[in-house]
């Protein structure tokens, strides 16, 4: 397969509206767009998006690959849901975005050190190990992404609620220790392994 | 007719006989009103009631009636004697319903009661029966100007009902753009695909059809008469010109397509790679269902439609205003041409506001889904140097500057209408001429070669423009009714339309031709006043040759003989009354309204003097609007000045000053003068009787300071159908108003 990153993209042709329809979930709906404006109106977090959903519709229409899939909007969606309910034109605004910045991810495009995108990363690699999510132990791999001495400092400054979820018995400082699991783990393993060969196996994938 | 016999009927139902002196409402009609006879009824509706009048119409010979319960426009189901003049006081709307209630108010309300039972026994006495207009002619065919969808419908339309139709053409084949085109917008369901025109099917139906008569290479020489007589020369390419008697005619010339040359910024006229819509179907018409090619044979594998090229720009004169409405769909279409054969070919519509009628959302959603892209934009400048054009424009979502490279650009002009003449250049030309101008003669001649209908008409060759050219009287309230009676306008003549909107505006206009030579064939008036059996009639031994009724009749229903004596064609008026609002010596009247019906219940109204604190203050009410205002203010119980006396007129046009300085002179202390709105998107139903009527009153301020009066003793005001809360208010206002200023000093004269 040709290597879309390094494909030439006509303004306003059809070609990475095509791409986007052939690599991203929902993607079929981005044409669908009339450019209303509603899904910009009623994003709770709008003004933290570089490009509203209703302009990176447009960009994906005027071919502005690189500036689509570089932007980090699409990481900004917390998946609250306005978007969807209001938008007249049904679009599943909320997935395209998810599927934009998944492709992204793939192609290896997406912003690097990204927070959104970086919990993302490490709440997977928590979860495919045991099939269960170990909190403490996400929670302490979050403070200690950017360096050990950062670590402490951010574990010291989450003591107090640390030490409150304890008493209250919200958390179990024995999951360090391995923490519960799945009943088939293996089987779970293998599940997850043969989705991702399925999935490599239907997209673009290059990072 | 036998000798007038009045009789009056005061009803005492609805609450009258409780809140009034019906005994003394009896005595005023029998003394004052001089009626010969004089009932009560309790309930005058009710089918004993009208027996009780019909018996009196039959037994007693009665001619004239005067009755005195609700208003002229209520229970006209009941009160239908076409056989009698009849004239009503409005005791219900317009005196028990705006007087509050209770005792301390009986003696105002009675007094307004006497007054109207007094005003509707002088106008009786003045009124004749219509009897129709003895002008009439009973030709029923109708003449279709212009073969296009629009005419064949109107055509057809006409002819199914059993009507007979002639349809000129200009051209050497039916079917005008609509025979130039691949496919059509969809007009049926699921509205996602280009449809077939249908043409082929439709201008076989007309051909083929035994009523209708068809003239190709022709075009109307000459336009003459009147509705139910009308008299066509039809002139042939070949020279020949043959005539043809109508009752009425549609007028169906279509459009013309914005020229592309006018848009060299857009690369209009400059390259074959840059077409308008027209040149795009053309090009789709060629390879039909294939892969478009260009011009120069090459497969088009990229376009770009550019919407409003040269249409919604207020700011450049020479660009149209306005927008043709059709284009947006018809681009959407076109793109379907394209992406239909190939979906590959990359299609962009740059548009401002995509406006897609009707069911034209759908349309543009399985635009979408083929992969047209829609781009809000507006194009600044299209190169057409190389092989490829470049588009540039402003992406207004993007808000950033761009380029399209595209094989193919299509602009979306507007429709021009053909309209004919524009009466408002032509009369500055008719009056250069007259005065001997040679360059005027020559200018005139000129101008009348694009002349539609080349009416002989004294205003002028074809009918009035309403707006940028288009030929209607209104675009909303009165569609297909020109300002010419018996001539409709139909199609993108009436405004810009697509096909589907002009099928319905062809059959709705063949509807209202059929309605013209009906009521013209019985001598009756055609819309608004339809089924009118007066018409006016003048005194010519009175007449001063001023011309006013000739210029001033919005329907052109007035001709001017070599002496400059008025010729009225009947058959072509409206019934509004400008005419006779117009004339200074008062030569003109109809049966049942003159100015002596008026001016004599002007003068039947009783004037308390001076010092008495109880003024009159007079409402002259256009029964259009205002005068149902009136009544609905009463229905809401709107309580207003018991001091007014209204009188209904048919259109404040045909208000004759006269009334107002005989309101005057006998003692009233104002005169509220109520119309429809005029002047930009005016609501007149006589078109420009308002306007006239807001004229000549403000040239009435002199009239007022001779007489010594304030200014403000004549008010005009527009008043539409739905002020009713507002009307009240206006009167209230009014009379404050007249208190402040004091009485009038010329009560007691008369």
């Amino acid at each position: 397969m040709t290597n879309p990153n390094q494909q030439g993209y006509t303004p306003y042709h059809n070609n990475f509206l095509k791409e986007v329809e052939q690599n991203v979930e929902d993607g079929t709906w981005v044409k669908m767009c009339m450019q209303c404006g509603v899904c910009a109106g009623s994003c709770p977090l709008g003004n933290a998006w570089e490009h509203t959903p209703q302009k990176i519709f447009m960009m994906i229409r005027a071919g502005k690959r690189e500036e689509v899939l570089k932007s980090d909007s699409m990481w900004m969606c917390t998946s609250c849901y306005n978007c969807i309910a209001r938008c007249p034109r049904k679009l599943p605004i909320t997935h395209i975005m998810h599927g934009l910045a998944h492709y992204a991810h793939r192609l290896g495009l997406a912003p690097k050190g990204q927070p959104t995108r970086e919990i993302a990363k490490l709440f997977w690699k928590n979860l495919v190990k045991t099939g269960r999510a170990n909190e403490l132990k996400f929670s302490l791999a979050m403070y200690f992404k950017d360096g050990f001495k950062q670590g402490i400092k951010n574990a010291l400054g989450m003591q107090k609620v640390g030490i409150g979820l304890i008493k209250a018995k919200r958390l179990n400082p024995m999951e360090i220790f391995g923490g519960h699991k799945c009943k088939d783990k293996s089987g779970f393993q293998k599940m997850i392994a043969k989705a991702q060969e399925i999935e490599n196996s239907k997209k673009t994938h290059i990072a | 007719m036998a000798e007038m016999k009045t009789a009056a009927y005061i009803c005492s139902g609805c609450g009258l006989g409780d809140q009034l002196d019906i005994a003394q409402l009896s005595k005023i009609a029998q003394k004052e009103g001089k009626m010969a006879l004089v009932r009560n009824h309790e309930f005058l509706c009710n089918p004993e009631g009208v027996q009780i009048i019909r018996d009196d119409i039959e037994k007693e010979a009665v001619t004239h009636i005067c009755i005195a319960a609700c208003s002229r426009r209520a229970k006209t189901e009941a009160f239908n004697f076409p056989e009698v003049a009849m004239s009503r006081a409005n005791l219900r709307e317009g005196v028990i319903w705006i007087i509050a209630q209770g005792n301390e108010h009986d003696e105002v309300r009675q007094e307004m009661a006497n007054d109207y039972v007094r005003m509707g026994c002088a106008e009786i006495k003045k009124m004749k029966l219509p009897q129709g207009n003895p002008n009439h002619a009973n030709n029923k065919r109708i003449l279709v100007v212009g073969g296009g969808v629009t005419g064949l419908t109107a055509a057809l339309a006409a002819a199914e009902t059993g009507y007979e139709v002639v349809l000129v053409e200009k051209n050497n084949q039916l079917g005008g753009w609509a025979a130039k085109m691949w496919k059509r917008v969809p007009f049926k369901q699921p509205y996602a695909e280009p449809q077939e025109t249908g043409l082929v099917e439709l201008v076989a139906k007309v051909s083929s059809h035994s009523r209708i008569t068809v003239y190709l290479n022709s075009t109307v020489a000459e336009t003459s008469g009147a509705p139910g007589r009308f008299n066509i020369k039809v002139a042939q390419e070949s020279g020949s010109v043959t005539t043809e008697e109508v009752g009425a005619i549609v007028q169906a010339s279509g459009f013309s397509s914005y020229d592309i040359n006018k848009l060299p910024e857009l690369g209009g006229g400059k390259s074959t790679n840059v077409v308008d819509q027209a040149g795009l179907e053309a090009l789709a018409c060629k390879a039909m269902d294939t892969p478009l090619k260009r011009a120069d044979g090459k497969e088009i594998k990229s376009v770009v439609f550019i919407q409003c090229a040269g249409q919604r720009n207020e700011a450049n004169p020479d660009h149209l205003p306005y927008c043709s409405g059709h284009c947006c769909a018809t681009s959407v279409k076109q793109a379907m041409y394209f992406k239909n054969a190939n979906p590959d070919v990359n299609t962009v519509v740059l548009y401002t506001d995509l406006r897609m009628p009707g069911m034209g959302e759908d349309f543009y959603r399985s635009a979408q889904d083929k992969g047209v892209i829609f781009t809000k934009g507006k194009a600044s400048r299209v190169d057409t140097a190389g092989d490829a054009c470049k588009v540039v424009f402003r992406d207004l979502i993007l808000d950033e500057d761009a380029v399209i490279d595209a094989e193919l650009v299509v602009l979306a002009t507007g429709q021009v209408p053909n309209a004919g003449v524009d009466l408002e250049a032509w009369n500055p030309l008719v009056t250069a001429a007259e005065s001997g101008s040679e360059e005027g003669k020559q200018k005139k001649v000129e101008m009348q070669k694009i002349s539609v209908l080349n009416l002989n008409y004294r205003q002028g060759p074809d009918v009035p423009q309403l707006k940028h050219g288009f030929n209607d009287s209104h675009f909303i309230c009165f569609p297909y009714e020109t300002r010419r009676t018996g001539i409709y306008a139909a199609g993108s003549v009436r405004r810009p339309m697509d096909m589907l909107q002009a099928t319905e505006d062809a059959t709705g206009a063949a509807l209202k031709a059929i309605q013209a030579v009906e009521n013209a064939s019985i001598g009756r008036a055609a819309h608004p006043r339809s089924g009118d059996l007066s018409f006016p009639s003048v005194r010519l031994e009175g007449c001063t040759q001023c011309k006013r009724c000739t210029v001033e009749c919005p329907f052109g229903a007035i001709d001017e003989d070599e002496k400059r004596f008025p010729v009225f064609n009947e058959s072509r008026c409206r019934r509004c009354g400008t005419c006779m609002g117009a004339c200074p010596v008062r030569v003109i009247s109809f049966e049942n309204y003159s100015v002596d019906t008026v001016g004599n219940q002007i003068k039947a109204v009783d004037m308390p003097d001076e010092f008495s604190e109880r003024p009159r203050i007079l409402i002259l009410a256009c029964e259009n609007d205002a005068y149902p205002a009136l009544d609905m203010a009463g229905l809401q119980h709107h309580v207003y000045s018991a001091f007014v006396r209204a009188i209904p007129v048919r259109c404040l046009g045909s208000v004759n000053t006269i009334w107002i300085t005989d309101a005057l002179n006998s003692g009233f202390d104002g005169v509220m003068m109520m119309g429809c709105k005029h002047g930009e998107n005016y609501q007149c139903h006589f078109v420009k009787g308002s306007e006239l009527a807001n004229y000549r009153m403000s040239k009435i301020d002199d009239t007022l300071k001779q007489l010594g009066l304030e200014t403000e003793r004549v008010a005009t005001y527009e008043v539409a159908i739905t002020d009713n809360a507002r009307v009240a208010k206006l009167i209230n206002e009014y009379a404050a108003k007249i208190n402040e200023i004091g009485m009038s000093p010329m009560k007691g004269f008369n």
